[in-house]
């Protein structure tokens, strides 16, 4: 470091203000600008999969099929689930609010690879571009899951769908190995493991299973394209192959993928209960730990997504008592955030709103999670709506939900302002509510029996969808009105302080919004990143004494 | 503002946002051998779909294995693992500051690479003759049950692994490049260990895949 304190008088401009024109944006390498280039895009895209889900709700909202016809409705739950877990869901947290607070939180003025962090995004872009391609050729219709063998025999841009999502893997996986190399080579001095913001643990953890299992998924969504290319018969019953392989090999990723969507939310939980009970962390190992856990035990639980395909039932038995093992890790977190707001002063400002409902709606998602995982009762519940509240509870309510929470804590040091702090916590009650309206029928009609994925059903589910219905009208409009206000507030809102949350850790110690290099100092670490109970300094930026 | 943020004491190969050289050494390589891991996972889904279809056609395994042609296989063997010495010779005389030689020894690691290519092709050619094509299209008559299988998967893991020594040969010539021209030296020489670890890797893979296709009984 360079010892002289020349030109810290004059402000330097933000990072936002550092150059112009849009080169410099799209060819920026700055970890703050490909996050905010990728807030743009997987806001575009929840916006793209928001319409589709409007549209099944709208065709369920009477039990006949009436707006669309039944291929028509295959496509818009198909587009809805392809579109919100690979382009949204599954690079939102890590590559949006990941990208833009990892480097920050460590004092770094980037991550290990910048280049590679920018390609991240371009092979992203890329591989959304052959999804998109697929949608507007039509008649690409085979769920989320492409399972076999329709789709390695059915007609239709299949293979550009699944080209798409093996080139979305590699930004996946790149970013990962970004992250871990950041977070195990650049941490500056005296931020030891265990003084690591727990967002960072969630990072590391989510990092690590999207290197590991994001190229099982690549070898097979290759291999279903070598199928349907040339038909090498590995997955076709009348050559010998055998369609439940490739559920096992989906699994193996998509599962675990599952836990890329939700450790992040994890992390930002942990940061947000902290900062706005104004509380030190509770179990702090035991919430950094548990997410390493999760990571581990979660790729090893796949098979329960295969209790009816006729997988041996042995298996069947250890990987149900895996799914129910998992809770374990996850409560010792949820239970260490409520204990962390026990006695702290409790703020309400939208980031706290948000990890209430993320408490209650992941308690309701979890749990059925559970449900789902005993064998007998899986039998009875498998492919019903039941299955698509869980995972709704989880992946919106849990993941999506925590992450807007997120933007809403970090938003004032991505763009130096506040949005109108009324409006919304109004607006995040409102997101609540509809949201349980939209997705708890669901659990009662779909324990009653009522398949998912079809876009006719028996007229005594009607009443109960027409509620699901009108809730997700009431979620989609209260997600607007959320962008609106933080669009809003991003331009015209009034101007955030440093640290306007009054909190410890390192990315609210530098200008809002920060600096084109982050820090004009090294920062140096002398404590934890939540300490509110005085006991220790906290996380500070020094000036270095000359080091080197 | 530069200057603030850049020891000026750096080599100027060292980028602006790491604090010294090890550390972006040490970055590079972590990097590298991360991207190795999921290059192995990715490996593995073949590598998995082969040990599921052996359980269930044990005899088919058996007799396609003996379709193969052993010595053309060991042949290719013996390339690799000597290219993979090449490359440990170049990287070697690189550290050494012997630039000259450590460019002889990677275009002499390319080579072997195109010796293996031109053996697989030959292979390949000589299988088609057969009429031993992937899955529905095998009419080669020679192998018991889903023989069709079995070559889905020869096909696709050799060429799979045929596309790696492709790739390879177009980075370690780009290696080349910088080496002679100066960009990669003895002292920062953590792109050619890097390359050589990937080269590695492409030779480890095929460790696997001779054996398990070729040989095993």
């Amino acid at each position: 470091m360079s010892t002289e304190t020349e030109a810290v008088d004059a402000p330097e401009p933000s990072y936002l203000a550092a150059t112009r024109g849009w080169k410099s944006w799209l060819f920026s390498v700055d970890h703050k600008r490909i996050a905010i280039m990728y807030l743009v895009a997987t806001t575009l895209f929840m916006i793209a999969g928001g319409v589709m889900a409007g549209l099944v709700r709208i065709e369920l909202f009477t039990a006949a099929g009436d707006l669309l016809d039944a291929d028509q409705y295959n496509r818009a739950f198909t587009l809805h689930g392809s579109i919100m877990v690979f382009l949204v869901i599954i690079p939102a947290a890590p590559a949006v609010l990941g990208n833009f607070v990892l480097p920050l939180m460590l004092g770094a003025r980037d991550v290990a690879f910048p280049k590679l962090n920018l390609a991240s995004f371009h092979i992203y872009m890329a591989g959304a571009a052959l999804l998109l391609v697929a949608m507007v050729l039509g008649s690409f219709d085979t769920g989320w899951t492409f399972y076999t063998p329709y789709s390695s025999t059915t007609v239709g841009p299949v293979a550009w769908a699944l080209t798409g999502v093996f080139i979305l893997g590699f930004s996946s996986i790149l970013t990962g190995l970004n992250f871990i190399v950041t977070i195990h080579k650049m941490r500056p001095p005296g931020m030891t493991w265990l003084r690591l913001p727990l967002m960072l643990w969630s990072i590391y953890a989510t990092s690590a299973v999207q290197i590991l299992a994001t190229p099982v998924l690549a070898i097979t969504v290759l291999l279903l394209v070598i199928e349907r290319a040339v038909g090498i018969g590995i997955f076709d019953p009348t050559l010998g192959g055998d369609p439940v392989l490739f559920q096992h090999f989906f699994w193996f990723y998509s599962h675990p993928a599952v836990y890329i969507m939700i450790l992040p939310a994890f992390g930002i939980v942990s940061e947000m209960v902290a900062v706005h009970s104004q509380r030190s962390i509770f179990g702090y190992k035991g919430i950094a730990g548990s997410s390493l856990a999760i990571a581990i035990v979660g790729s090893l639980v796949w098979g329960h997504h295969m209790f009816t395909s006729g997988q041996s039932i042995y298996s069947s038995v250890l990987f149900s008592f895996l799914t129910f093992f998992i809770a374990v890790p996850t409560a010792i977190k949820v239970f260490s955030w409520v204990a962390t707001m026990y006695k702290g002063r409790i703020q309400f400002t939208p980031p706290m709103m948000y990890v209430f409902s993320f408490l209650a709606l992941f308690m309701i998602g979890g749990l059925t999670g559970v449900v789902l995982g005993a064998l007998s009762i899986d039998v009875h519940l498998h492919d019903t709506y039941y299955v698509v509240a869980h995972f709704h509870y989880v992946m919106m309510g849990g993941a999506i939900l925590t992450y807007i929470g997120g933007l809403h804590h970090w938003w004032p040091k991505m763009f130096g302002r506040m949005y109108p702090m009324r409006l919304a916590n109004i607006t995040s009650a409102l997101v609540f509510i509809s949201f349980n309206l939209t997705f708890l029928p669901m659990f009662v009609v779909g324990s009653r029996g009522m398949p998912r994925r079809y876009y006719e059903y028996l007229a005594s589910f009607e009443s109960l969808n027409q509620i699901a219905t009108v809730g997700a009208i009431c979620l989609g409009v209260s997600l607007f009105v959320t962008l609106g206000y933080l669009i809003y507030g991003a331009i015209w809102g009034e101007p955030a302080s440093e640290n306007p949350w009054n909190a410890k850790s390192l990315e609210w110690q530098t200008a809002s919004p920060p600096i084109e290099h982050n820090f004009h100092y090294q920062p140096v670490v002398t404590g934890t990143p939540y300490d509110y109970d005085g006991a220790e300094p906290g996380q500070k930026v020094k000036v270095a004494e000359a080091s080197k | 503002m530069g200057a603030t943020h850049h020891a000026t004491d750096q080599p100027e190969w060292v980028a602006s946002f790491f604090e010294s050289a090890e550390q972006q050494r040490s970055a590079a390589s972590m990097g590298m051998w991360l991207f190795l891991a999921q290059e192995i996972l990715f490996f593995s889904g073949l590598f998995m779909a082969y040990i599921a279809y052996r359980f269930l056609y044990p005899g088919t395994w058996l007799s396609g294995a003996e379709v193969l042609n052993k010595w053309m296989g060991a042949a290719n063997t013996v390339v690799l693992l000597t290219s993979s010495l090449t490359m440990v010779l170049a990287i070697r005389d690189l550290q050494l500051n012997k630039t000259a030689s450590s460019v002889r020894w990677i275009w002499a690691t390319v080579g072997l690479a195109g010796v293996f290519l031109v053996v697989k092709a030959f292979e390949y050619a000589h299988k088609f003759h057969m009429g031993i094509f992937p899955g529905g299209h095998y009419e080669g008559g020679a192998v018991e049950g889903m023989a069709g299988i079995f070559f889905g998967i020869y096909y696709t893991a050799t060429g799979l692994h045929a596309l790696h020594v492709i790739i390879g040969m177009g980075l370690l010539g780009w290696l080349a490049v910088k080496v002679k021209n100066g960009s990669v030296t003895g002292e920062n020489d953590v792109l050619a260990e890097n390359l050589g670890l990937y080269w590695h890797l492409v030779d480890l893979v095929w460790i696997f895949l001779f054996p398990m296709l070729y040989l095993v009984k």
